[in-house]
């Protein structure tokens, strides 16, 4: 298995980068790979981090996109519940991008 | 992951062969065509052998030290199994009928993508160590020694088959490359040598229940997000059971479907026609996947994983069980469940119970395909529908691989897309019915690391929709597969971006006018009916 170093930590992640243990998950980790993608994690990244964390720590899985649209447009208006404002913040992806910054395993889709 | 090349770059198909015989040339892994290998923890949780986490890229396979006697023990084991495997080893002439006939080496080019080359990989060593011909005359007898680059090759292209069948409607022998695949993939799994877009499903069905590893709260969450939809859309509340016993119908579909766009509309498809239909039935949170991704490891975890939809019906006292649309989970159902987890005997012969029909097709396995379900609704009028509603769909229809050519299903969906849309174009006749053409992703190679696999598997299938987009307009391919709904999306993207990806059903309940609804402004994915508004930009 890869490993990652950060702040003195050997972090295990996958062929895609994507942590293996949620506990290694940090903030700092979180702003470490966003920054190694050139992106600054605004307020708004953040909105959509700790809604992926939240619904994780429910669900145990990364929620449909959809779901995703729905809930941010009820947090922070539905001028921002599209998949256009989530493409803005996450030109990677709203899934697989958010998903590997909030520790999240890599999203699978329909298998 | 390099980058995937563009359409116009990945199209170039260079099909000059390479300078050595084939069977001096060794098998060189190509970026982006290959899957990351099986995670050590998803395959301790079905007990497989040597689960240890390595990589395809490593020199080290980690492999036991005895793994050449372990394959050939399984070899002659499962050649006095199964008499098609012997036969399928020994009969091929070589007459190359098939050559041109895979998907992946039109896509590609790569010559040991023609399956009669591909089989010829396996063939090769059956031949040094089960044919008295190939044990004196070795190389001029083609035959040859597996040593670790055979079985190297071995894993690179059996995990570049995706046991579509196509190449043996073409073979005058009858000849079935699918299951020399599958008996490849049994051996490599001997060794620990799955990939993880598989092994991880698996593990999680094994679990969970289903592939994607949704917990019994999570797919309630998520059907009641489409009810909150269907809602919107229709004005009618629907409230769907789940583990419910006593229900006379047990419904089970691929857990995609519930998760994954565009099969999530398909869903809601099915969570309305059965609503209206008033039916007596019920979603499992135990049995909840239809799909059968043990299928591409090894017959035993095939029945394994299958062996949950029995237990679940009997459980629940249902009369009979009915499925939703998808591909490989109805080769499983249809060819294997009976012999692997059956009779049946404590259900019944399934009968319509609102038309009456009795589906004697079923009679064994006691299982009826979605298609065959709503065909004989409309064919016995029981269905109000209103095609207008997808006047601005130009639709055609993919036949999978496995409903096709493993069960025969193709009139069906046919004939209700013709009922519910006015606008339906076939493709060319030989990408179509059991000539059909595979998505290029199926036995459970739709990951993402091997993109330039998928595309180029996917470009023949590709290419006969743009026929029909060019000459017709066609905006919209319809199927019956979970697999295909998330794959040809993907290659629809990369090939012939002005075409949508969608279920029968997601069509039939756009056109379903039903009981006590609201006049309809939308269709399931939110967007304006033709004629109810001016179209808005696509997100």
């Amino acid at each position: 298995m890869p490993l990652m170093e950060f702040q003195g930590k050997q972090i295990e992640v996958d062929d895609d980068g994507y942590i293996i243990n949620l506990d290694d998950w940090t903030k700092e980790l979180a702003q470490h790979l966003a920054s190694q993608d050139s992106v600054t994690l605004t307020e708004s990244h953040w909105e959509v981090i700790n809604f992926l964390r939240d619904y994780y720590k429910q669900y145990q899985i990364a929620p449909m996109i959809k779901i995703l649209v729905k809930e941010i447009g009820k947090v922070m208006g539905p001028e921002k519940g599209n998949t256009k404002y989530l493409y803005e913040l996450y030109p990677g992806g709203p899934a697989k991008q958010a998903c590997r910054y909030a520790g999240l395993p890599k999203p699978t889709g329909c298998v | 992951m390099a980058k995937l090349p563009k359409p116009e770059e990945l199209s170039k198909i260079d099909l000059k062969p390479p300078k050595t015989d084939w069977m001096d040339t060794p098998v060189e892994f190509k970026e982006d065509m290959y899957c990351w290998g099986a995670k050590g923890k998803n395959l301790k949780v079905v007990e497989f052998p040597n689960a240890r986490d390595w990589s395809p890229k490593e020199e080290d396979w980690k492999l036991p030290e005895n793994w050449k006697e372990i394959v050939m023990e399984a070899f002659g084991d499962r050649l006095s199994k199964y008499r098609s495997f012997k036969l399928f080893m020994d009969i091929c002439v070589r007459c190359g009928a098939c050559a041109d006939k895979c998907h992946f080496f039109i896509g590609g080019g790569d010559p040991k993508n023609m399956p009669v080359l591909r089989a010829e990989l396996m063939r090769s060593v059956y031949r040094k160590h089960f044919t008295t011909g190939g044990k004196i005359f070795g190389k001029t007898a083609g035959a040859r020694e597996l040593t670790l680059n055979v079985l190297k090759e071995w894993w690179y292209y059996y995990y570049q088959c995706t046991e579509c069948r196509r190449c043996s409607v073409f073979c005058p022998y009858g000849i079935d490359t699918a299951e020399i695949t599958m008996m490849g993939r049994e051996f490599l799994n001997l060794l620990g040598l799955n990939i993880d877009w598989i092994a991880g499903p698996v593990a999680n069905c094994y679990m969970k229940g289903n592939h994607l590893g949704l917990e019994p709260h999570t797919i309630k969450n998520s059907i009641e997000f489409f009810l909150d939809d269907i809602e919107n859309i229709t004005g009618i509340k629907i409230e769907p059971t789940f583990n419910r016993k006593g229900a006379e119908i047990l419904f089970v579909t691929p857990s995609g479907d519930l998760f994954a766009d565009p099969g999530t509309y398909t869903a809601m498809g099915y969570l309305m026609l059965f609503h209206e239909l008033g039916l007596d039935y019920t979603w499992s949170t135990y049995a909840s996947e239809g799909g059968n991704f043990g299928f591409f490891t090894s017959n035993e975890m095939g029945k394994r994983l299958n062996s949950k939809i029995y237990a679940e019906a009997k459980r629940l006292g249902v009369k009979w069980i009915l499925g939703g649309e998808c591909g490989h989970m109805w080769r499983v159902l249809h060819q294997y469940m009976d012999t692997w987890n059956g009779p049946a005997d404590f259900l019944e012969v399934p009968k319509s119970p609102i038309t009456g029909t009795v589906f004697e097709n079923a009679k064994a396995t006691k299982m009826v395909h979605i298609a065959e379900f709503t065909a004989d609704l409309i064919k016995h009028g029981k269905l109000k529908l209103d095609p207008r509603r997808n006047d601005h769909l130009k639709v055609t229809f993919h036949d999978s691989c496995n409903t096709s050519r493993g069960m025969g299903i193709l009139e069906e969906p046919r004939y209700i897309i013709k009922n519910v849309c006015k606008n339906f174009y076939e493709m060319p006749e030989n990408t179509i019915r059991e000539y059909t053409f595979c998505c290029g992703s199926g036995t459970g190679l739709n990951a993402s690391e091997n993109m330039a696999l998928r595309m180029r598997g996917g470009l023949p299938r590709a290419n006969a929709v743009k026929y029909v987009h060019d000459n017709h307009g066609v905006n919209m391919l319809a199927n019956i597969c979970a697999i295909d709904r998330a794959t040809l999306k993907s290659a629809m993207e990369y090939w012939v971006p002005d075409v949508q990806v969608c279920g029968i059903h997601e069509l039939v309940a756009n056109a379903l006018v039903m009981k006590g609804e609201k006049e309809r402004t939308l269709d399931l994915r939110l967007e304006p009916l033709p004629g109810k508004a001016e179209k808005e930009g696509n997100e």
